[in-house]
């Protein structure tokens, strides 16, 4: 690994997002960067299967799932997919949209609810 | 090519929310990119709604159901040496899907360095992992089928909606890994020819790489909301 690409990489982070400035061509990273995050991703499915194989339950459960599920997704995206180094613009379009989908979660979670109501007045109570 | 001399001549100085106006409000390309790529990434956009489509109706039918859920757990415990050891197979499978997307990242890597060796072995390790990820799949589905009777409209330990859920959303994601196999040996074949050094640019094995960590990304998804819950 030489400096160079090291320190115009910490150099490009601290800019927050000059893609391609720089640089001879694309997103050259170190591969220690990508050494670092595989090694978190092995680290952190672990973590999740753990929480599967001790059986826990409840509130503990569904909390450590969704918070190892989002940093498992953050590092993919931002590292693997090189999203931290893109600009802001390319980061907006694609990052945004997806917040819509949490209105269609809702929505659904709340027929859901209601339909197993509907269910279970009419046919189990 | 003209649209390198389009990127390089854009002024990309401006930084932050002011850099997003003025990448959006200039008679300009909006986003500095190759084209391949901002299209890879509105493809991938797209590829999110849909499986969050599946994923939200897996997680209506399972809140309205008056039947018990089967237990993942249970369900998709191995048998090792007379014990079982829950969620084996899905935990290989992914850590399998996490090192292929380790090798691809490092493939785009060397790519950029115009290594071919380098590149052309890693995209058929990628692949090869992806395709053995597929065959424990099938094995999987081989033993739910047949040994455990899991049908789309029912199954013997609990709420019928397991089964349907269960292959339409897994279904997906392996189509979607069968076509990245095929997708890597392509381009894999063209960076070991040296198509990309007579094209000039490798940015081609950046975007497969982009569809390859995709993959992965819904698979952390699935294996949340499916396997651990």
């Amino acid at each position: 690994m030489n400096d160079v690409t090291a320190s115009e990489t910490v150099h490009e982070q601290k800019a927050h997002g000059t893609a391609d400035q720089g640089h001879t061509e694309g997103q050259q990273h170190p591969i220690r960067i990508y050494l670092l995050i595989w090694a978190l991703l092995f680290v952190f499915s672990t973590f999740s299967y753990l929480v599967d194989y001790f059986q826990l339950h409840g509130f503990l459960r569904w909390s450590l799932i969704i918070l190892f599920m989002l940093v498992k997704a953050g590092f993919i995206v931002a590292i693997f997919m090189h999203m931290r180094w893109e600009r802001l613009a390319l980061k907006f379009a694609i990052l945004i949209p997806p917040l819509a989908l949490l209105i269609l979660v809702g929505l659904m979670a709340i027929e859901g609810a209601h339909t197993f109501i509907t269910r279970w007045g009419a046919f189990v109570r | 090519m003209a649209q390198d001399a389009l990127i390089a001549g854009q002024p990309t100085a401006v930084e932050g929310l002011d850099g997003v106006v003025a990448d959006w409000s200039g008679d300009k390309q909006a986003f500095p990119v190759p084209w391949g790529k901002a299209m890879m990434w509105i493809f991938l956009l797209s590829d999110t709604f849909i499986f969050t489509c599946f994923l939200t109706s897996y997680m209506n039918v399972r809140i309205s159901t008056t039947a018990t859920w089967p237990d993942p757990s249970k369900v998709f415990a191995l048998d090792i040496a007379g014990h079982d050891i829950p969620l084996l197979l899905i935990a290989i499978m992914t850590m399998v899907l996490i090192t292929s997307s380790g090798t691809m990242a490092m493939a785009v890597n060397y790519g950029y360095r115009r290594d071919r060796a380098k590149t052309t072995a890693l995209m058929l390790a990628t692949a090869a992992l992806g395709a053995s990820f597929v065959s424990m799949q099938a094995f999987e589905w081989h033993k739910l089928i047949v040994h455990e009777g899991v049908r789309p409209w029912g199954n013997p330990m609990g709420a019928p909606q397991f089964g349907s859920a269960f292959f339409m959303i897994t279904g997906f994601h392996g189509l979607h890994v069968s076509a990245g196999v095929i997708y890597l040996s392509v381009v894999a074949r063209r960076v070991w020819t040296g198509f990309y050094d007579r094209k000039g640019t490798y940015e081609t094995v950046e975007v497969t790489g982009l569809y390859w960590h995709f993959v992965d990304l819904v698979w952390v998804f699935i294996f949340a909301f499916f396997y651990l819950w």
